[in-house]
């Protein structure tokens, strides 16, 4: 998992319950003004947590992207032109040079917890 | 060793490279005299100058290329004498070389025939680039041309007038037939036939006994009451070998023209060799390159240590004259109680095919190929290696018509030394051997390694058999993978996914692949399922698999809204239809465009509005348009015989009935249809996957079609086909294409990458030649009894319907980042950032 940069300020937001998110897909959080996307990766057991915009051309739609792997890296495909992201590391696969910000995920009984900044800030 | 080529053509250029290509001891010097003011450039491809090429693109190899390898390259120097006892030559512009071995490369002349008149203006040869210039220069002023000569080059002669504007082109044989050389007389009936058709006029057995006019030339008299009147002439009555400077120097030469030769290439003085169209060997002299070439190789060998040896060549050729395949090969003439003959001759399609067999039947001698010169290259390998023949020779021949199979084996059958590229003599061994040991991979390495293909390029289909056929045997071949998760194609994936029962995209990753799938695999393989069960796509798990249109069963646009097409059914819709989409419309704030496809295209809706909109458009009859799809969009139609004075058939009611049988069926790829009501054609059928144009007699069914970024028309497959049949043959075509085709293939490429084409598709969806037609078409009812609107299915279903929203934590708040602007009384959405 990725090690979160503004540690003090780190909480955890309560998103949603887990059988609100599709198996082996994604859904949008809302968290104040930012728009996370939240996945599960059910073949594997893991959850992940993204920003929901795509840096290509700034479009809200990384949590309707599909998820997969490419070798053991788990990925998302952005629908609009297919730009795949590490989903643990954020960085961009598909050779063009950007990165998404990645979020700490956990599940305590029933409901997904994403870890997010204390600020308000916009991504 | 010094040595000394006199002659810059194809020939003498080619012994340049030979001579370098073994010259790995870097003990040669290397001096080359050429008359023309340019280095050697590519003569076979003349005609190409009136196609556009400049003289700079005919070039072999330039200045550098001479400079870079260290050889002394004089042009527009001619020689003027060589004295063999000092071994010295002297130039025109007065240098003197002394050699060790002097090569003769002197080529030849065109043979103007002492017709009184030849020297008025208009009358030109066709050797040499600046005869080309003053035929270019000459062209514009003139409304008729005729050629003096019916073989090779003065039909290419005449092909050039043509192509420079001419309307009125004439040819002037004194032989009884065009192309004695090459072509039998009945070959030679076909091929004038073609030619006139094609607007030339021939005349055979006829002698020009005076070029008439004043200055200028204004016509030709054939005898004393025949004559044609024309206003340029092109001389093409054969070559004459440049062997004057030889004669000169002592050097034995033919009573006809020609520098006598041996089989080493030596003239009379064994220090001074000849090649090419100046060489005379056994009597003949070869007016071709790659017996020139062969000689070059030869002399190469002999110089550099090796004794290679020049024993004769064979003349086939093979060549498109005026878009008339023309092709003889071995000897195309074999007579006598030993030879067999099977001759084709269809003077309909105006077709020429003549196999001559040994008394055996076992060996193929030679041939003649006119109007259809497919099988040559084979024809060629199986008469030159002595091949064994099948029983029935004349299937190789007579091709792959009529479902039957061509016997013979391919290009892999062929021994290792046969030769695959005539003009730079490589054989199959160094072919195969470049892939296997230096890793060449495709026509254009190959092209570089060992230079076949560059010269005529007549073997690069065989080239490219080739190099797949290799790769393949050394499992080197790439599968046709799905992706990295899956090793299989899509075919064997379909064929799989059915035999083991598997309805969901986890099922078959678990069963049949690896990993965890991915952004190819997912809609593949999602696909394959719908197409096979016909089982809503959105449920079992199988939604995350869908590509995202397919997800939320509308289109994405610009900036995370997305756009909504009711299915429109042959374009026909009520005016109170059209009010509801007004409507709907208007209630949901969305921008309304006529699509290409005759329906009605609704933009801007955002996801948490999809089923409010669709619960309204299905209240009033509407269902999904399956626009978001890989599966069938629309089928157009023109109005047909109900309302327009021109249709034959109601194309309407049948495109309707198309379009409602094959309605969300899902497949490699979108389909597109259309019924046209006449010939007339209005709603663009031979641009669809497959398209329908009524006949006073029924319906043509045409197959494969595309607009897009590469058009391509479609193909017949059937005619004047019943309501019934139509059907039959659009279930089979399309259970076919579905099955076999990968990913993201529309049917074009499908057919277009299919072995055979449209004859083995016609084969197999109309003569059911694999024998699946009933089980396809069973295939089809089901899918099409199956048929549910998917939209219906989520509006109803609550688990679905939940999907459809921005934010899993705040359903009812719609994406405040989609941002419209006004245009033209209507909205857009905002630029891309």
């Amino acid at each position: 998992m990725q090690t979160i940069t503004h540690q003090k300020t780190q909480a955890w937001f309560e998103a949603c319950h887990t059988h609100d998110v599709p198996h082996n897909g994604g859904v949008c959080v809302k968290y104040n003004d930012q728009q996370i996307a939240l996945f599960h990766f059910a073949r594997r057991g893991e959850w992940y947590a993204t920003q929901n915009e795509c840096p290509h051309r700034k479009q809200m739609a990384l949590s309707r992207g599909m998820i997969g792997t490419s070798g053991d890296e788990p990925k998302v495909a952005c629908p609009f032109h297919k730009k795949t992201f590490s989903l643990i590391t954020g960085e961009c696969i598909s050779g063009d040079e950007c990165t998404i910000k990645t979020y700490e995920v956990k599940v305590e009984q029933g409901l997904v917890y994403i870890a997010v900044d204390g600020h308000h800030e916009n991504y | 060793m010094k040595i000394v080529i006199i002659g810059n053509g194809m020939v003498g250029h080619k012994l340049c490279e030979k001579l370098i290509a073994r010259n790995s001891q870097q003990s040669l010097e290397l001096v080359v005299f050429g008359e023309d003011t340019r280095p050697a450039y590519d003569r076979v491809h003349l005609s190409e100058f009136f196609a556009g090429k400049s003289a700079r693109d005919l070039e072999l190899a330039g200045y550098d290329w001479y400079a870079e390898h260290h050889i002394k390259l004089y042009t527009g120097d001619p020689i003027r004498s060589i004295d063999p006892a000092t071994k010295t030559i002297h130039s025109h512009l007065g240098l003197t070389e002394n050699y060790d071995y002097l090569i003769l490369a002197t080529g030849s002349a065109a043979f103007v025939p002492p017709i009184p008149g030849v020297e008025k203006e208009g009358v030109f040869i066709y050797r040499t680039i600046e005869d080309l210039e003053l035929i270019r220069d000459y062209a514009p002023k003139v409304k008729s041309g005729a050629v003096i000569g019916g073989g090779l080059l003065g039909l290419e002669a005449a092909k050039a007038l043509i192509d420079l504007g001419i309307k009125e082109v004439h040819v002037v044989e004194f032989a009884p037939r065009l192309m004695p050389r090459q072509v039998d007389e009945a070959g030679s009936k076909i091929l004038q036939t073609k030619l006139e058709q094609l607007g030339l006029h021939i005349h055979t057995n006829t002698n020009t006994r005076e070029i008439l006019g004043g200055q200028n030339i204004t016509g030709l008299k054939f005898s004393d009451t025949e004559a044609i009147s024309t206003d340029m002439l092109i001389i093409s009555a054969g070559i004459k070998p440049r062997d004057e400077l030889a004669r000169h120097s002592g050097l034995a030469t033919g009573n006809r023209g020609g520098i006598i030769v041996n089989e080493k290439m030596q003239t009379s003085d064994p220090f001074i060799y000849a090649i090419g169209e100046c060489a005379l060997y056994n009597g003949m002299i070869y007016g071709l390159v790659a017996p020139g070439y062969e000689m070059a190789d030869a002399v190469a060998s002999q110089l550099m240590g090796d004794n290679k040896l020049f024993t004769g060549f064979d003349m086939s050729t093979k060549l498109k004259l005026i878009g008339v395949d023309v092709a003889s090969f071995g000897d195309p003439f074999s007579t006598g109680n030993a030879v067999r003959t099977i001759v084709l001759e269809d003077q309909h399609k105006n077709i020429y095919k003549r196999i001559n067999l040994s008394e055996d039947g076992k060996q193929l001698l030679g041939g003649i190929l006119i109007g259809e010169a497919d099988q040559y290259n084979m024809l060629l390998q199986t008469c030159k290696n002595k091949l064994v023949l099948p029983p029935d020779p004349e299937t190789i021949f007579l091709g792959e018509k009529n479902g039957t199979v061509r016997q013979g084996g391919g290009v892999l059958d062929l021994p290792a030394e046969a030769i695959i590229c005539s003009c730079e003599g490589i054989t199959k061994d160094t072919i195969c051997c470049s892939v296997t040991g230096q890793g060449c991979e495709s026509v254009d390495t190959i092209k570089k390694m060992t230079k076949a293909g560059t010269g005529c390029g007549g073997c690069v289909p065989m080239i490219k058999d080739l190099v797949t056929g290799t790769m393949k045997a050394q499992g080197k071949y790439l599968r046709n993978s799905l992706c990295e998760h899956f090793s299989q194609s899509r075919q064997e994936l379909f064929d799989l996914i059915k035999i083991h029962d598997l309805k969901t995209y986890d099922e078959a990753l678990d069963k049949l692949g690896a990993g965890h799938g991915c952004e190819v695999c997912k809609p593949a393989i999602a696909s394959i399922i719908a197409s096979l069960w016909g089982e809503m796509i959105l449920k079992k798990g199988n939604d995350t698999a869908q590509d995202s249109n397919d997800r939320f069963l509308a289109n994405i646009q610009k900036g995370g809204s997305y756009s909504i097409v009711p299915r429109i059914p042959g374009g026909e819709i009520t005016p109170e239809k059209l009010i509801v989409i007004g409507q709907v419309a208007k209630k949901y704030n969305l921008y309304t465009k006529i699509t290409g496809g005759q329906r009605i295209d609704m933009f801007g809706a955002h996801v948490t509005d999809l089923p409010l909109i669709w619960e309204e458009l299905i209240a009033a009859g509407f269902e999904s348009g399956h626009a978001y799809g890989k599966a069938l969009r629309t089928v157009k139609s023109c109005v047909g015989s109900t309302w327009c004075r021109f249709g034959l058939h109601d194309s309407v009611s049948f495109a309707i009935r198309i379009e409602e049988r094959y309605r969300g069926l899902r497949a490699p790829h979108k389909i597109k249809s259309a019924v046209s009501g006449c010939i007339r054609e209005c709603a663009e059928a031979q641009g669809k996957d497959f398209g329908i144009i009524a006949t006073e007699k029924g319906w043509n069914l045409f197959v494969c079609g595309n607009g897009g970024s590469k058009p391509q028309h479609a193909l017949l497959l059937a005619s004047d086909l019943d309501d019934e049949t139509c059907i039959k043959y659009i279930d089979r075509f399309l259970m076919f294409y579905i099955k076999t085709a990968d990913p993201l293939t529309r049917t074009a490429t499908w057919l277009n990458k299919m072995d055979g084409g449209i004859d083995y598709l016609r084969n197999v969806v109309v003569n059911d030649s694999l024998h699946m037609a009933e089980q396809w078409e069973a295939e089809m009812q089901a899918l099409v009894n199956s048929y549910k609107c998917e939209w219906k299915e989520v509006v109803e279903n609550p688990e679905l319907r939940k999907r459809f929203t921005h934010f899993v934590n705040a359903p009812e708040e719609k994406d405040p980042t989609i941002k419209f602007e006004p245009m033209r009384d209507q909205k857009k959405v905002a630029d891309w950032k």
